[in-house]
C-alpha cells in the first residue's frame, strides 16, 4: 500500500529543490542596492498611507466559515460516490437528507443577505 | 512503519508544534500549525489511514487554517509575547499542570507493552471501507453532522450580522 | 527496491520538466495569441547577441531574454515586511500545484523489457482526494504573499483572492464527485482506462457525455481557481495594482506568474482526465488499432504509448489554448458578481448535478 507513495515523496522533493532555486534566483543572482525609496510600498506614487493593519468587512470571515461547512460536507460526498451503488435506494435517501439539512443552510444564508457583499 | 520513520516524523511534528506555541510572530504560528497539521496527515498515510491523511489536508490544513489566518491577518493581530513573560502565578501554574500531563503519559506509555501492531486487512483505511462503515453502522451520527453543520452556520451569521450591525 | 525508486524519480522528473516547459510554451502561446486576438503583431524584436539570427523573433524575447532578466532583477522586500513570509508566498502558490501532477497519468503503461511501467508518477488510491487536498494548499501562496508585503493593498488583494480561490474550491470539488459517481473510483489512472470502453460500439465513452453540466462547472470553477480573467480581480484592479504580488520583484514575481500556468495546465489536464479520456486515442487499444468494423491493426507497444502520451499533451494543450482565448474575449466580473456565481449559482447548480446523477444511477440501474 504504501510503496504508491514514492512518486510523491520524490515529487515533493523534487518540485521543492526546483521552486526554491526559482524563488530565490533573483535573491542570489540580482544586485542589492537598497535605498529608502525602494523600501516603502507602492501606492501609485502616493507616499504610503499608513499602516497595512486596519479593518475589514466581515464578509471574509463569513465567507471562511461558509467554506469550512460545505467543504466539510464535500468531504462526506466523496467516500458517498464511491459506494452509492451498493448502498440502494436507502443510501440515496440518507445522503438526500444530509444534502437537503445543508441546502436549508445555504438558503438561510442567502435570505439574510450574508453572501451579498455591499 | 518502522522506528526510523516514526522518528523523523515525530521529531518534525514536536518541532512544528513547538513553534506554534513559542513563535511571537501569530502568521508564522498558523504557517507552522498548517505544517504541524501536514506531518500528521503524512504519519496518518504511515498508519494506512489513506482517506483520513487526505481529509485531514483538505479540511483541516486547508479550510480550517485559512480561516484562523483570516482572522489573524484581519483583526492585525501583532506580535504577541507579553511584556515580562507574564505573571509568576500563571507560569507557576502552566509548569505544573504540563508537568503533570507529562507524568501522566509517560506512565501510561511505559505500562503498555509495546508490541507490532495486528496486521490490517486489505484495503483498511482505503475510501471504500471507510465509506462502507461510516454510512452503515455510523450512519445516524453522519445526519446529526448535518446538523451541527447547520448549527455552525447559523451561528455565524447571527454573530457576523450582529457584529456588523 | 531501487529500481522502482529509480522509475518513479524518472517519471516524477520527466513530468515535472513537461510542466515547466508546457509552461513557458503557453507563455508564448498567450502573448502572440492575444496579439492575433487584438490584431497586432506581439514582441517580436529579441535577438541573440546583438543579431546572429536573421531575424527577430518573439520566442527570443518570451523563452529566453525574459526569464533571463526575471532572473537578474533586484529582489525588493519591503521595509517591515517579514523575509521568510515573502519567500513563502510564491513558493506555496506554485509547490502545491507542482506536485499535484503526480496523481495525474500521462499515458497507459509502458513495457520495456519485460517490465511494465505505469505512465502516472503515484498510482494513489485517493488520487482525486490527494488532488484536491494540495489545490487547498495553493491557497495560501496567495494569502501569504498579500500580508507579507506589509502593504494594505496588497493584503486587501489577498484577501479577496483567497476568499475567490475557496468559494470555487467547492464547486469544483462538487463537479468533480458527478464524475467520482460516474465510475466509482478516485484512482485517476482508472478512470483514465474506464473511458477506453465505447458506447453503441462507435463512440468513445469519454466522461463528458456522462456528465456535461459537471464539466462545464468545473472548467468554470477552475478558471477561477486560477484568477484568470474574467476572474482576476485581485490581481488586476486598478486600486490594488497588482495586487497581492505588488510588492514582488524579479523571479519570485516569475514564480508567482509561472504558478498561475502551472495551474491553468493542472486545469486543464485534470479536465482532460476525467471528461475527455485522457490519454486515450480513440479505437488505440495496447496492442494496436481496432476498428468498428472488426479490422485490427497491430502496432509496436513503444509507438502505442508515444501516441497515447501526445495525444495527451495535445488535448491539454488545447484547453489551455481555450482558456487563453478566454481570458482575451471576456471582460472582468465585479467582486460581488464573481461571489455570486461561486456561491449561488455554481454551488446549487453542482448539488442539483450530484442528487440527479445519483438519483439516475440508483434508479436506473
Amino acid at each position: 500500500m504504501l510503496d504508491q507513495y514514492v512518486g510523491v515523496i520524490l515529487s515533493f522533493l523534487l518540485a521543492a529543490i526546483i521552486v526554491a532555486v526559482m524563488v530565490s534566483g533573483s535573491m542570489l543572482l540580482g544586485p542589492r542596492k537598497r535605498s529608502p525609496v525602494k523600501d516603502q510600498v507602492f501606492e501609485c506614487g502616493n507616499a504610503p498611507s499608513g499602516p497595512a493593519r486596519g479593518r475589514f468587512s466581515v464578509h471574509f470571515y463569513l465567507v471562511a466559515i461558509l467554506f469550512i461547512v460545505f467543504d466539510v460536507e464535500v468531504v462526506f460526498l466523496y467516500p458517498w460516490a464511491i459506494v452509492f451503488r451498493s448502498l440502494g435506494v436507502p443510501g440515496l435517501v440518507e445522503m438526500l437528507l444530509f444534502i437537503g439539512v445543508l441546502a436549508v443552510g445555504l438558503a438561510y444564508v442567502w435570505k439574510k443577505g450574508a453572501l451579498a457583499w455591499n | 512503519m518502522g522506528p526510523l520513520t516514526f522518528a523523523v516524523l515525530a521529531v518534525l511534528l514536536v518541532v512544528s508544534a513547538l513553534a506554534v506555541v513559542l513563535h511571537p510572530n501569530p502568521v508564522k504560528g498558523a504557517m507552522a500549525l498548517v505544517a504541524t497539521l501536514f506531518v500528521l496527515a503524512v504519519v496518518f498515510v504511515f498508519l494506512d489511514a489513506h482517506m483520513i491523511a487526505a481529509l485531514q489536508v483538505i479540511v483541516y490544513a486547508g479550510a480550517i487554517m485559512v480561516l484562523f489566518l483570516f482572522v489573524i491577518m484581519l483583526l492585525s493581530l501583532q506580535d504577541d509575547l507579553p511584556e515580562g513573560g507574564g505573571r509568576v502565578g500563571l507560569r507557576t501554574a502552566a509548569w505544573i499542570g504540563g508537568g503533570a500531563l507529562a507524568c501522566a503519559v509517560a506512565w501510561i506509555c511505559l505500562r503498555s507493552p509495546l508490541g507490532a501492531p495486528p496486521e490490517a486487512p486489505q484495503g483498511y483505511g482505503g475510501v471504500e471501507a471507510v465509506a462502507r462503515s461510516l454510512f452503515t453502522d455510523f450512519l445516524l451520527p453522519f445526519e446529526l453532522t448535518s446538523i451541527l453543520l447547520l448549527v455552525a452556520v447559523i451561528g455565524a451569521v447571527v454573530l457576523a450580522q450582529r457584529r456588523g450591525a | 527496491m531501487w529500481g522502482e525508486v529509480g522509475i518513479a524519480a524518472a517519471k516524477s522528473l520527466a513530468v515535472l520538466v513537461m510542466v515547466l516547459n508546457l509552461c513557458v510554451v503557453l507563455l508564448w502561446v498567450e502573448r502572440k495569441g492575444s496579439a492575433l486576438i487584438q490584431d497586432r503583431i506581439g514582441a517580436n524584436r529579441a535577438n541573440v547577441f546583438g543579431g546572429i539570427l536573421p531575424f527577430n523573433l518573439g520566442i527570443v524575447n518570451t523563452m529566453i531574454a525574459d526569464p533571463i532578466k526575471m532572473f537578474t532583477k533586484e529582489d525588493v522586500v519591503p521595509a517591515g515586511a517579514d523575509r521568510l513570509l515573502h519567500f513563502l508566498g510564491p513558493f506555496l502558490a506554485v509547490f502545491p500545484v507542482m506536485v499535484t501532477f503526480a496523481a495525474v497519468p500521462f499515458g497507459d503503461v509502458l513495457l520495456i523489457g519485460g517490465r511494465e511501467i505505469d505512465l502516472q508518477v503515484a498510482a494513489l488510491d485517493v488520487g482525486l482526494l490527494y488532488v484536491l487536498a494540495m489545490a487547498s494548499l495553493a491557497v495560501y501562496g496567495v494569502v501569504l504573499g498579500g500580508w507579507s508585503s506589509n502593504s494594505r493593498w496588497a493584503l486587501l488583494g489577498g484577501i479577496r483572492g483567497s476568499a475567490q480561490m475557496i468559494s470555487y474550491e467547492i464547486a469544483m470539488g462538487l463537479a468533480l464527485i458527478g464524475a467520482v459517481m460516474t465510475y466509482g473510483t478516485l484512482d485517476l489512472q482508472v478512470i483514465a482506462r474506464a473511458q477506453g470502453e465505447y458506447l453503441w460500439g462507435v463512440v468513445p465513452a469519454w466522461g463528458i457525455l456522462y456528465q456535461p453540466l459537471a464539466f462545464f462547472i468545473f472548467l468554470v470553477a477552475g478558471i477561477a481557481e486560477t484568477k484568470r480573467v474574467p476572474f482576476d480581480l485581485p490581481e488586476g484592479e486598478s486600486e490594488l495594482t497588482s495586487g497581492y504580488f505588488t510588492e514582488y520583484s524579479g523571479s519570485k514575481q516569475a514564480t508567482f506568474m509561472l504558478g498561475d500556468f502551472a495551474e491553468i495546465i493542472l486545469v486543464s489536464a485534470l479536465a482532460t482526465t476525467l471528461f475527455f479520456g485522457a490519454w486515450q486515442v480513440p479505437f488505440l487499444a495496447r496492442d494496436g488499432w481496432y476498428f468498428p468494423g472488426g479490422t485490427h491493426l497491430a502496432m509496436p507497444q513503444l509507438a502505442v504509448a508515444a501516441l497515447q502520451v501526445a495525444s495527451f499533451i495535445v488535448k491539454v494543450l488545447l484547453l489551455c489554448c481555450f482558456q487563453i482565448l478566454v481570458r482575451w474575449s471576456l471582460p472582468r466580473y465585479r467582486y460581488d458578481q464573481l461571489m455570486n456565481l461561486g456561491w449561488k449559482r455554481l454551488l446549487p447548480l453542482s448539488l442539483a448535478n450530484v442528487v440527479v446523477t445519483g438519483a439516475v444511477i440508483v434508479l436506473a440501474g
